[in-house]
């Protein structure tokens, strides 16, 4: 009796053993392609790509298969179509290398498209000269891991490196993405989280998003991008241990802030940008633990912008550290670290005794008299400003550091 | 012209003010290049400092020592030279005097340190710098008789061309806001060599991407050819000009 309900037991087991078989693709052999092997397989099925050149002209993946490349073969598309489209859920597709997907200006042809899907995992692959490179759309619980993207750095035929329209819950986690349009790209994307990425030398900017709330990034690096990173009408985001770095040049910005609320932007390297912060109509923003170190203007804060915090960032080497267009109100700022800082500590708690006040005559001037630029760095710049900071007159009263710290800020 | 300017080095060298002010652009250089690991960020501060002061140590060493030396130039007007020969001599023998301390002080560490394209505007435009400001000198030496006065005037045109003229430019500035400036600017400019020189070597350090549109604009004049040609010509104009003044000064002055 026992033994028969065990039989009965593999029997019911039996259907999806058989159906988990293995497809082995490699060339020269009854299955050299991948969509051959794509008809033959049945949902729950792996099937493994090895080494060697595939044409795919749009590969449509419609079954939930794992798909592995063994010692990365190449996918090619010679610039007639998209490479893969990947409609089914539970996909796994790693391990490839992803070529020329066709350019176009009326279709955005992506080296891996997926659309409308759930619970895929895109790994380990290299992306050559796709127009766009991964490009998502109504998509959920996706995760994007460890793939190398790189674009044609061509102005006229570039898409953006990971594009996401309209996705919840994705992770994307340790990519590269260089030359493209926009490295990453996100527009309704929400509830994701985006770690260890590095975006450089994109035609424009390194990360660009838009209405895309409650999205987390995390340790990424944004490097030497067209525009720098540029995020925009967007509710919630927390931007953490970020480094921008060398986004140099004018209206190229470390971060630009446009019509932000609630973010928290903690713990972020902003080293040699043309501007570190540009800000405008955000509001209930705080800043804290961030380093600016060598940027032209630190901070650029517009009037728009209202109840934010600055605290506890270190301001080192920049040109100027605030600057702003009108009249700041509820700006706040406490405890941070200014390189300029020339006040007194008396009783030695580590907090000067005398406000500083971020913006100087100078970026004033500038800002009212955009030709007075040429005055830089002269003699009677730096001693007007000096003049300016001992019996402040001129800068807004209202914007001042009234706990400036002694001692730049570790972490 | 030669042999006189040969006797001035050989005098200004043994003296113990070019030897203090030789070390003292060395200890600035080397200090900045020590105390900062950016380079940049070191040429950044050199120039601010040398902008200052070679301008100031150029112009009134000059002057005091052409005042020094009035006796020594009284007898060799005495002798069958020529004025020009005599005041040609002076200038070459101060000039490349204190032109030898730019280079040990400044032209060396940066070269040590930071041989770049920067690097090489910072010393080229110092070295105009100090020749157009000894030049300057001889045309207030020449001007007056009076030591005081000479000196004087010398640091009147030093304050005059560091401070005051930017402040005029920044007067300047906000009378005409409404104005487009551009041009008037670049002209503005000609008229300061220490606004050329800062001017220069700032647009190589690449702050011109800060400067918004109008820093497009100059970037535009002053990165071309004709730019920098523009800018070294009237470098060089801020040399001759004085010195052909003073020139014109001491063929017809009485002793």
């Amino acid at each position: 009796m026992k033994s028969r309900v065990v039989k009965i037991g593999l029997l019911f087991l039996l259907p999806f053993q058989v159906c988990a078989n293995t497809i082995i693709v490699a060339p020269h052999t009854n299955v050299a392609t991948l969509k051959q092997a794509l008809t033959l397989a049945k949902n729950g099925d792996s099937i493994i790509v090895k080494k060697g050149t595939y044409a795919s002209i749009n590969t449509v993946i419609d079954k939930e298969l794992t798909i592995l490349g063994e010692n990365h073969p190449i996918l090619d598309a010679h610039f007639t179509e998209e490479v893969i489209t990947i409609t089914a859920s539970h996909v796994k597709l790693d391990g490839f290398i992803i070529k020329n997907s066709k350019t176009g200006s009326m279709r955005d042809f992506a080296g891996i498209r997926l659309s409308n899907v759930e619970y895929v995992t895109i790994s380990n692959n290299i992306l050559v000269d796709n127009f766009f490179g991964i490009y998502l759309s109504n998509c959920l619980h996706i995760q994007l891991l460890h793939n190398l993207i790189t674009g044609s750095a061509n102005i006229e035929n570039s898409g953006n490196g990971i594009h996401l329209w309209k996705c919840k819950e994705v992770l994307i986690k340790e990519n590269y993405v260089t030359r493209h349009r926009d490295g990453i790209y996100f527009e309704f994307a929400k509830k994701c989280l985006i770690e260890d990425n590095l975006s450089e030398k994109n035609i424009r900017y390194g990360l660009h998003f838009m209405f895309s709330d409650d999205d987390t990034y995390r340790h990424n690096t944004f490097k030497n991008n067209g525009s720098g990173v540029s995020v925009m009408y967007t509710r919630r985001i927390a931007m953490l241990d970020n480094t921008f770095i060398e986004n140099w040049g004018s209206s190229i910005y470390g971060v630009l802030l446009k019509e932000i609320t609630d973010a928290r932007i903690e713990g972020n390297h902003f080293i040699r940008n043309t501007t570190g912060i540009y800000m405008e109509n955000s509001d209930r923003i705080t800043v804290t633990h961030n380093d600016f170190i060598s940027n032209g203007w630190a901070m650029r804060v517009l009037a728009s912008c209202n109840k934010d915090h600055f605290t506890q960032n270190n301001y080192k080497g920049n040109s100027f550290d605030v600057t702003t267009n009108g009249t700041l109100k509820e700006i706040y700022f406490s405890n941070n670290y200014w390189d300029k800082y020339d006040g007194y500590d008396l009783n030695k708690d580590g907090v000067g005794d005398i406000p500083y006040r971020p913006i100087s005559l100078y970026a004033q001037i500038i800002e009212q008299n955009p030709q007075s630029v040429m005055l830089m760095r002269s003699f009677i710049v730096n001693l007007i400003d000096k003049v300016e900071r001992a019996i402040p007159s001129i800068t807004p009263e209202s914007v001042k550091d009234d706990k400036p710290a002694m001692k730049p800020w570790k972490k | 012209m030669l042999k006189i300017a040969k006797y001035i080095i050989l005098d200004i060298v043994r003296s113990k003010v070019l030897l203090a002010y030789t070390l003292l652009l060395l200890a600035i250089s080397l200090t900045i290049f020590m105390s900062d690991a950016d380079v940049t960020k070191g040429l950044v501060s050199i120039t601010t400092v040398i902008l200052i002061i070679v301008p100031l140590v150029s112009i009134v060493y000059a002057t005091t020592y052409y005042f020094n030396a009035a006796e020594f130039t009284e007898m060799l007007v005495s002798q069958p030279i020529s004025r020009r020969n005599i005041l040609m001599g002076k200038f070459i023998g101060i000039s490349s005097s204190i032109l030898l301390a730019f280079i040990i002080g400044v032209c060396l560490p940066v070269s040590l340190f930071a041989f770049s394209a920067t690097g090489i505007t910072l010393m080229i435009s110092g070295c105009l710098l100090t020749l157009s400001f000894i030049s300057l000198a001889f045309f207030t030496s020449t001007i007056t008789r009076d030591k005081a006065k000479g000196i004087g005037l010398a640091l009147m045109l030093w304050f005059y061309f560091s401070i005051i003229f930017d402040g005029l430019v920044l007067l300047f500035l906000y009378t005409f806001a409404d104005y487009p400036l551009e041009k008037a600017m670049i002209a503005l400019t000609a008229l300061n060599p220490i606004d050329l020189a800062r001017i220069l070597i700032l647009l190589q350090m690449d702050i011109s991407a800060l400067m918004g549109y109008t820093g497009a604009l100059y970037q535009q004049f002053f990165g071309s050819g004709i730019g920098i040609a523009f800018s070294l010509v009237m470098q060089l104009v801020w040399i001759v000009v004085p010195l052909f003044f003073a020139l014109r000064i001491f063929k017809k002055k009485d002793l």
